[in-house]
């Protein structure tokens, strides 16, 4: 008698939470629709990459198949299938075709815990979250699964039987493991603000507090940067280096078993800036304006807000594909000393930072919400910003090649360069 | 068991699938043609020397050891910060907020220490050279 009372007051008012039934059917909806919607996504991703760099580089790029080239990634697909596949002598064969499955699986369920709109009215179901799983361990379940993807690039380059793969395996998961601290770290200011893991919590909190990224701008900037080497993406994509290890831990691999690791690699790129969004830019927050972050709850705010998230998502991909195009490639130990001695004691300075100054706030008795609390942690934040950019320069962070030579012997070479015209360009 | 944990279910299960479908499906359309050489480790059109599985740089060793001892750590901070409001605050919060002169300095001070202990042992490695690669 309750149950059937409970589901018409649903049928009535689709601004309550669905049953059990009808969560669990709409669960799988989401999920389908949305691991297609995803798969598509990754797929024009690596059209967008290819595009973007010929714009980049002045040239036309892959423009042929279909209007535009947009048929290109169907095209790929097709062609990776057919194409043989090289097992070569002395792999470990189980672990070389599992590796490629154990990098595509993590990557394509990372992104399930992000929300990407406003909660969506089914008359007759109920309110229905826009988000695949909204786990109250949140955050949390990305940085667990996303640390799973390092197995599959490890086992690739370890079962290859390969110099090149072994190397660019071992790279990967040190470089992999050594940026997950840093970008678990960076988070850890944005939980002290929001006060939850849950990242509809995050994303609430935004609402009611502004962006993160004014509040906390160095834990975005210290997450981002992790972002950046967690995807093995230039400047950090040491692993697959191709003018020193071929193509790194997937050298061997041809065939569809070769296409799941760039699936995986932009599978991962749409989650980074899908966290990045959520944790710093408001997720499906639209700025400027509370109508979309109040009930009722209408299918406009719905479209809309998923448009926004959509966008700013957009923005941060093409800003990955525009830092592969623009910077040149670290050294390994550059790498290993940004990750260590940089990124890891700034983070823990800058939780010591914020969690000392939210303490002090509250003793001051100031309203989360309120223009003063928000108005002092900008402050702290641009004096942490300035001192950071302004003392903490690229030339101090990261040393160039010749800070290992003795000053001597810089000299010297410095002599021989200006003595050949090296420098002017008199010579040639 | 929490409810919202069945999509994810779903989620894991399609994209299994997937996997499965992609690596099965392309190993039944492939033509395989093998031959001796294509069928060597690549390296770079050299005869391979030796087995690749050599030994490595002791480096990834200490790299492996430190990150399970830093991400423990950033573990243990995710649950402090997202509890930070209630430690605190000496009695429990009402409506989510502290009551005036309640503050307490546990919650900071707690992890003040634990971030001071674990600041010793960075400091140790760092000057041991252990994050020195070159």
């Amino acid at each position: 008698m309750t149950h059937a009372m409970s589901l018409l007051l649903q049928a009535a008012n689709p601004q309550l939470p669905p049953t059990d039934g009808m969560f669990i059917l709409f669960g799988l909806i989401k999920a389908g629709a949305a691991f297609g919607i995803y798969m598509l996504c990754v797929a024009y991703t690596t059209l967008a990459e290819r595009r973007v760099a010929a714009w980049i580089q002045d040239r036309l790029g892959p423009n042929r198949v279909g209007w535009e080239g947009f048929l290109q990634p169907i095209a790929d697909g097709v062609k990776n299938f057919m194409k043989e596949e090289s097992m070569p002598g002395g792999v470990n064969k189980a672990l070389f075709i599992l590796a490629p499955a154990l990098a595509f699986v993590p990557a394509m369920i990372t992104w399930a815990v992000i929300p990407f709109a406003s909660p969506l009215p089914v008359p007759g179901v109920g309110l229905i979250d826009m988000v695949v799983a909204d786990l109250p361990v949140g955050f949390l379940f990305t940085l667990a699964i996303s640390s799973l993807g390092v197995y599959g690039v490890t086992i690739a380059g370890w079962s290859s039987n390969n110099k090149y793969a072994l190397l660019g395996g071992l790279r990967a998961s040190a470089q992999m493991i050594s940026y997950e601290i840093a970008m678990g770290m960076s988070t850890v200011c944005v939980l002290l603000l929001a006060g939850n893991v849950n990242l509809s919590a995050v994303v609430s909190q935004q609402q009611a507090q502004g962006w993160n990224v004014l509040l906390l701008t160095l834990a975005f900037f210290i997450f981002a940067v992790a972002a950046l080497a967690e995807t093995n993406r230039v400047p950090f994509d040491l692993p697959e280096a191709e003018s020193e290890l071929i193509a790194g831990y997937h050298a061997e691999y041809s065939s569809m078993r070769y296409s799941m690791f760039p699936l995986a690699e932009y599978a991962n790129i749409i989650t980074s800036s899908s966290l990045i969004v959520a944790l710093f830019f408001g997720g499906w927050d639209i700025p400027f304006t509370t109508w979309d972050n109040l009930p009722p709850w209408t299918i406009t705010k719905t479209l809309a807000t998923m448009g926004m998230y959509v966008s700013k998502v957009m923005f941060f991909v093409f800003a990955f594909i525009w830092l592969r195009w623009t910077v040149p490639r670290f050294r390994y130990d550059q790498l290993m000393s940004l990750g260590w001695k940089v990124l890891l004691p700034m983070a823990l300075l800058y939780i010591t930072a914020v969690a000392s100054m939210v303490l002090a706030l509250d003793y001051a008795a100031l309203a989360r919400e309120g223009m003063a609390f928000r108005g002092a942690m900008l402050g702290m934040n641009l004096v942490f910003v300035v001192l950071v950019f302004w003392v903490l320069d690229r030339g101090r962070i990261i040393s160039p090649a010749f800070s290992r030579l003795e000053r001597e012997r810089v000299n010297r070479l410095r002599a021989v360069a200006e003595r050949s015209d090296l420098l002017t360009g008199k010579g040639a | 068991m929490d409810r919202n944990y069945i999509p994810v279910l779903f989620l894991l299960g399609i994209a299994v699938l997937t996997a499965v479908a992609i690596i099965g499906l392309s190993h039944l359309v492939m033509r395989s043609r093998p031959t001796p050489v294509k069928q060597q480790p690549y390296e770079s059109g050299m005869p391979p020397l030796g087995d690749a599985r050599e030994r490595f740089s002791i480096k990834f060793y200490m790299v492996a050891m430190l990150f399970i001892v830093f991400d423990i750590e950033t573990v243990f901070m995710i649950p402090w910060a997202a509890y930070y409001r209630q430690l605190s605050c000496a009695v429990p919060l009402v409506g989510g907020a502290c009551p005036a002169g309640q503050i307490s300095f546990f919650g900071l001070g707690e992890m003040l220490v634990f971030m001071a202990i674990l600041l010793a042992g960075f400091v140790y490695v760092w000057k041991k050279g252990a994050l020195q690669w070159d």
